[in-house]
């Protein structure tokens, strides 16, 4: 087999646990982490001519930990006043056993990785700084990916993470699943951190590229991970094991768009304009079936917003054609999303959107009465309100709304896909 | 570990309280002091900011100016010192103090100082 490939496989497969278990060992983030990356490094030159060993875990989690004893060691006296992560005597306990049999580890220790999601996942944290440590330390995504997918200079994020870290061992962030009368409201955090992730791959406001594909396909992953561990974990009590379900539902509707979002040029290509042949039928489908099984009223009001958002991406999805979009469904769902968000700026525009196609654009066009206020440095109200008012038969107004739009617009794509509107209306 | 708990407050929030809200606010200090026990080290409530001195070195020498470090929408109006297992556990307690505060948590480090 080839080296590289299966080197690439088991970083996404065994990151998160073996950081997990060196955590559980030497309680520092960063003697762990630069340790299992070098046990990787160390692999890519050993496997290639010694050929991949029977338990390539084991051997990692092995070379790994000889790594962190020997830099423990080369530190000496510094390593003295380094803060520590408070880790219970158990997990240490275990940590230490699965090193010393590291053939032995997988099972026993399922719950490791959740540790390490909700460590770093924890509210002590600014959501950003959060969001892009749960995907370094959870899923191995690297420190120069990450600076590129959330659009910050490589030293810039490293040094985000490097607070991070710091931040949790001296303030006495403990290394354990929350207490039980916390759960819920901790993976609500975790929620919050994947979602954030993953709107940061699909809608970025500035830059070159219309989807980040990577970084949304990231943090499904991420969600995918935490939900079933969360079910194996906590005998799935209700609240733990579906409080991901909305999200994860909602991420698939979104993202089962994104081959047909982006036109063969890099541009953007709106929700009626797209081929929908090129949605992706399996992610929908699983999609679908997951919102089957939710029961919206059980949901806490984080959760229900969610639910809300993904019965709207649901009802485009179910559409096999534009013309065939329930938009008046579409637009009772935003009322009630709107409600629900106490008048969200972002929500009523996306409603007005909705309400235009129900009932004409005239009606739209009301709702985003106060929005340039609200969203002064956007360009999705003058835009929103450039295409109503086109669509009304307003020319003139629909020339200057598109002026306005085009000024503010900061996403190349975006912005050619205003200028081509606005070339449409002639004059 | 150590941890101080810095408890800051709007500088009129509790002179324009009710005072059944201030009976609660008591109340809430009670409870605190039943939940946490001996793992208060200590704690003290704070005369106003106006009553503060702030001494700073000025040219090398001590100088002292009337009021507190800066002005700030909120007041530090008192404070206290705690141990415990781990920041969970302080965020917890936190949760009984009363609602209207703003509560810094700030984690205490070891100094090494010669003998």
């Amino acid at each position: 087999m080839d080296t590289s490939t299966e080197l690439e496989r088991i970083w996404r497969e065994e990151w998160g646990r073996l950081l997990a278990l060196l955590v559980g060992r030497f309680r520092r983030l960063d003697l762990a982490e630069d340790a299992l990356a070098d046990a990787f490094e160390a692999a890519a030159r050993s496997w290639r001519a010694d050929g991949i060993p029977t338990n390539p875990a084991a051997w990692l989690l092995t070379s790994a930990r000889r790594r962190a004893l020997d830099r423990l060691r080369a530190e000496a006296v510094a390593a003295r006043t380094v803060p520590l992560l408070i880790v219970d005597a158990r997990t240490q306990d275990e940590a230490h056993r699965a090193m010393a049999d590291p053939g032995d580890a997988p099972c026993e220790l399922a719950d490791e990785r959740l540790r390490l999601a909700f460590l770093c996942a924890h509210p002590a944290l600014a959501p950003e700084a959060a969001a892009a440590l749960t995907l370094r330390m959870v899923l191995g995504v690297s420190t120069a990916d990450l600076a590129r997918l959330f659009l910050v200079a490589e030293p810039t994020m490293a040094a985000r993470l490097t607070r991070a870290r710091k931040k949790l061992a001296v303030a006495g962030v403990s290394f354990a699943l929350p207490a039980p009368e916390r759960l819920a409201s901790r993976v609500a955090v975790l929620g919050t951190v994947a979602y954030l992730a993953f709107t940061a791959g699909y809608a970025p406001g500035s830059g070159p590229d219309v989807v980040r594909v990577e970084l949304a396909g990231e943090a499904i992953r991420l969600t995918r991970l935490l939900r079933s561990l969360l079910a194996s974990s906590t005998g799935g009590a209700p609240v733990t094991a579906t409080g991901l379900d909305p999200l994860l539902a909602l991420m698939l509707l979104q993202h089962s768009r994104r081959d047909a979002r982006v036109d063969a040029d890099g541009g953007l290509v709106l929700l009626p304009a797209q081929d929908r042949g090129r949605w992706r039928s399996d992610e929908i489908a699983e999609g679908l079936g997951l919102l089957r099984m939710i029961e919206p009223s059980r949901l806490d009001p984080q959760g229900y917003q969610l639910w809300l958002q993904a019965a709207i991406a649901a009802e485009h999805a179910r559409a096999t054609t534009p013309s065939a979009t329930d938009w008046p469904r579409i637009a009772e769902l935003y009322a009630a999303l709107d409600r629900h968000t106490e008048g969200s700026p972002v929500v009523r525009l996306a409603r007005a959107v909705a309400v235009a196609e129900a009932n004409g654009p005239l009606a739209g066009l009301e709702l985003l009465a106060g929005l340039d206020q609200a969203l002064p440095s956007s360009h999705r109200v003058p835009g929103v309100r450039a295409e109503l008012l086109a669509r009304a038969g307003l020319a003139t107004e629909a020339a200057s709304a598109y002026e306005q739009a085009i000024a503010l617009c900061g996403n190349d794509a975006e912005r050619r896909h205003l200028i081509a509107q606005r070339a449409k209306l002639g004059g | 570990m150590k941890y101080l708990i810095l408890i800051a407050y709007p500088p009129d929030g509790w002179s324009k309280a009710s005072p059944e809200q201030q009976q609660r606010w008591m109340a809430d200090h009670g409870r605190f002091h039943d939940t946490v026990g001996s793992a208060i080290l200590g704690g003290e409530a704070l005369a106003g900011p106006d009553t503060a001195t702030t001494m700073r070195h000025v040219a090398g020498k001590p100088v002292l100016t009337d009021g507190p470090f800066a002005e700030t929408a909120e007041m530090i109006g008192g404070f206290y010192l705690v141990e415990a297992p781990d920041l969970d556990t302080v965020t917890g307690w936190c949760e009984i103090l009363p609602d209207g505060y703003s509560l810094e948590i700030r984690p205490c480090i070891t100094v090494d100082l010669p003998d």
